[in-house]
């Protein structure tokens, strides 16, 4: 039995990320997922595991100091809120573009534009279809849970090495200020400069030794030819992403004859409106996305035989439920039903809406 | 009479005659040719070379980085 | 003895006494003729050959003509976003303690759009060097006004004459820098002449050397020219610079400490 603690979510995010041998942290202040950061500087990781934290001038500064960090091989992560992130964007693609690991920690806000402090899941599109330019995609994973916050900054940067790619971890306020119970992971050590080099010394900028060429991190390529070529990997990895990391939980959906779409905190409510709609008869089930890009696309097919419609669920206008409806193609009936600007749904609210929009009552 | 020699080489091919060099040299070695590279520069070459010292000012302002210079102590 | 044998003779390997360092790699560099660009790069290959810290340096380019400076220095590379080399140099620094990191910037780069960065990692006092090159011009996008264009300087978007009272005033970030208390080694420089260039060289090897000291932050700028944007011959270039550039944005040092 490892440390069981009861802790918020957003303190969870930042004792995870010492344990798991994170070499630095960059951030600055936003509404609500400063705890973080706070966590971090109380914590002085500095002196414990030599992990750097640094407050810096802005967001953007943040993401390109994580882009330098990452450039040297190095675990290193940023978190915000979503503004935040907005600003963050231009650094995520370069990230991305350069095939530099990193993990960005999103404890999403209701937008748009300065919005409000309150819980939302607004900004998954931004998440997961880009939210810089150009294409590329960011491997997305959706806690539900304090204990998800601690497992997956680790699987976050497993991830993010794996592939060589820039990894978010989508939660939202909930999550993020609620307190739970949590098993913390076993402390790891950071890498040391010879375990990088010999894990990511073919690309990080480690300094150039005579007997290699020297290495260059970059997201820039003025040959049309070679960018193509570059997309087409990059393409390539997205797929594998696809093929191997997709991850999804299903409750009760042995006998479902409906459906709820849901991830993160609605999955929570969605699991509670589960019961209540059960109570009343209605034989309906959850699939949680818990990778949202890569999307469960084929377990939400699979359903789709036994299954008559579906209820997407998410803390905004409707923006999951695109991918729900690429998935079914038109099959079976998909509803959205959502509250935003930092309303949070009840399980009443949910059922109710399963009742009206999908059974037609 | 200078207490050294010298003599410049110029990678004419990667030259761009940007003419600083020209300017640069103090005891007027260097010109421009009549003749052009491969990219259409008139590059730098040695015009008067009796009069090179091997000072290196030539080298030290070329942007490009090809000029190579030498020198020996004048007999 | 006719006189190209005689200079055959002295044109042999232990008579040399200038050539190219084998930290500056041989590609053709893709600055226009005369660019200053091109002899700052040398400045900086040769202080990492001669200080022996090739193995141990991290160039961090910018955003604009020197984007791709990367294939001339022959050490590992981080391309930036456009203004953030700051931020990755103050991360690559401080995440790998005895390494020398350096940023490579222009004047878009670094005293417009990547203002707030260097302002910062300035007043931080990171352990980096600043190579500030300042052209007065926006030389990628063809000629544009600089923060750094001189009052009345004609550009691509100020054609009539830059106009103080529309655009503001030629930017003098190097002593706005200076007086921030992380620096510890502010100085400008040119490299013109041949004089110009061994100063500047003495003022990069003093940078890197600060870093190895853990010092904290060294910012060099170097004034240059950029004859396409000035439509001006190099030569001309380097004398218009002299007459113009040289009485707003003085030459020395602003502060060693």
């Amino acid at each position: 039995m490892g440390d069981v603690r009861l802790m918020k979510g957003n303190e969870v995010i930042a004792e995870a990320a010492i344990r798991c041998g994170c070499d630095g942290y960059f951030g600055y202040p936003i509404t609500p997922q400063s705890e973080i950061m706070e966590t971090l500087m109380i914590r002085r990781p500095q002196e414990e595991t030599g992990m750097v934290v640094l407050q810096a001038e802005s967001e953007v500064a943040a993401i390109n100091m994580v882009y330098g960090g990452a450039s040297c091989g190095k675990k290193v992560m940023t978190s915000s809120s979503s503004p935040g992130i907005s600003l963050k964007a231009e650094g995520i693609t370069y990230l991305a573009g350069a095939e530099l690991p990193a993990l960005i920690v999103n404890i999403v806000r209701g937008g748009p534009g300065l919005g409000t402090i309150q819980p939302a899941q607004s900004d998954y599109f931004q998440a997961v279809k880009g939210g810089g330019h150009g294409d590329y995609k960011l491997i997305v994973l959706a806690p539900a849970s304090v204990q998800e916050m601690n497992d997956f900054v680790d699987l976050s940067f497993k991830l993010a090495f794996k592939y060589l790619n820039p990894a978010m971890i989508l939660s939202d306020g909930v999550i993020g200020q609620m307190m739970e119970k949590v098993e913390l992971s076993d402390f790891k050590p950071r890498w040391t400069a010879e375990e990088i080099k010999k894990i990511s010394g073919s690309w990080a900028t480690i300094g150039k030794t005579a007997d290699r060429e020297r290495n260059i991190s970059t997201s820039l390529d003025l040959d049309s030819a070679k960018q193509e070529i570059f997309n087409h990997k990059l393409q390539a990895k997205y797929r594998a992403m696809e093929e191997n990391e997709v991850r999804f939980e299903k409750i009760a959906c042995d006998d479902a004859e409906y459906l709820f779409v849901a991830y993160g905190s609605s999955a929570r409510i969605c699991q509670k409106a589960v019961e209540q709609a059960r109570e009343k008869g209605i034989k309906v089930g959850l699939l949680r996305p818990i990778t949202l890009f890569p999307y469960p696309t084929k377990a939400i097919q699979e359903m789709l035989k036994d299954v008559k419609g579906i209820l997407s669920v998410e803390m905004s206008a409707g923006q999951m439920v695109e991918d729900v409806r690429l998935a079914v193609n038109g099959k079976v009936p998909v509803e959205h039903f959502g509250r935003y600007g930092g309303i949070i749904p009840t399980p009443e609210e949910v059922v109710e809406a399963l009742e009206q929009k999908i059974l037609g009552k | 009479m200078a207490k050294f020699k010298g003599a410049i080489v110029v990678d004419t091919e990667k030259c761009k005659g940007c003419g600083l060099c020209v300017v640069a040299c103090p005891t007027k070695v260097i010109e421009l040719a009549r003749d052009v590279n491969g990219k259409g520069y008139h590059y730098a070459h040695m015009a008067n070379a009796d009069a090179c010292i091997g000072c290196s000012s030539c080298g030290l302002v070329c942007p490009d980085t090809v000029i190579t210079v030498y020198r020996v102590k004048a007999s | 003895m006719t006189a190209t044998t005689e200079i055959n003779k002295i044109i042999s390997k232990e008579n040399l006494v200038y050539g190219k360092t084998s930290v500056l790699l041989d590609n053709e560099m893709h600055y226009c003729p005369g660019c200053t660009h091109g002899v700052i790069h040398k400045v900086i290959a040769e202080v990492i050959d001669e200080m022996g810290i090739q193995d141990k340096t991290i160039g961090v380019s910018p955003v604009g003509c020197s984007v791709l400076a990367y294939n001339y220095i022959d050490i590992d590379w981080q391309q930036a976003a456009h203004g953030r080399a700051p931020a990755l140099a103050t991360a690559t620094s401080r995440l790998m303690p005895g390494k020398y990191v350096f940023t490579y910037q222009g004047d878009g780069d670094l005293a417009s759009i990547g203002c707030a960065e260097i302002i910062h990692a300035c007043n931080r006092g990171e352990n980096i060097v600043v190579f500030f090159v300042n052209n007065a011009i926006y030389g990628m996008t063809g000629g544009q006004m600089a923060p750094t264009t001189l009052e009345g300087q004609v550009t691509a978007t100020t054609p009539y004459g830059r106009d103080c009272k529309v655009t503001g005033f030629p930017m003098k970030i190097t002593e706005m820098i200076a007086m921030l208390p992380g620096t510890r080694f502010v100085t400008r420089q040119s490299a013109e002449t041949p004089g110009a260039v061994r100063k500047l060289k003495k003022a990069a090897q003093k940078a890197f050397e600060n870093t190895r000291e853990n010092k904290g932050l060294s910012f060099i700028e170097i004034v240059g020219t950029c004859s396409s944007g000035w439509k001006l011959s190099p030569v001309k270039s380097n004398e218009w610079m002299k007459e113009n550039m040289f009485a707003y944005y003085p030459l020395g040092t602003l502060k060693d400490e």
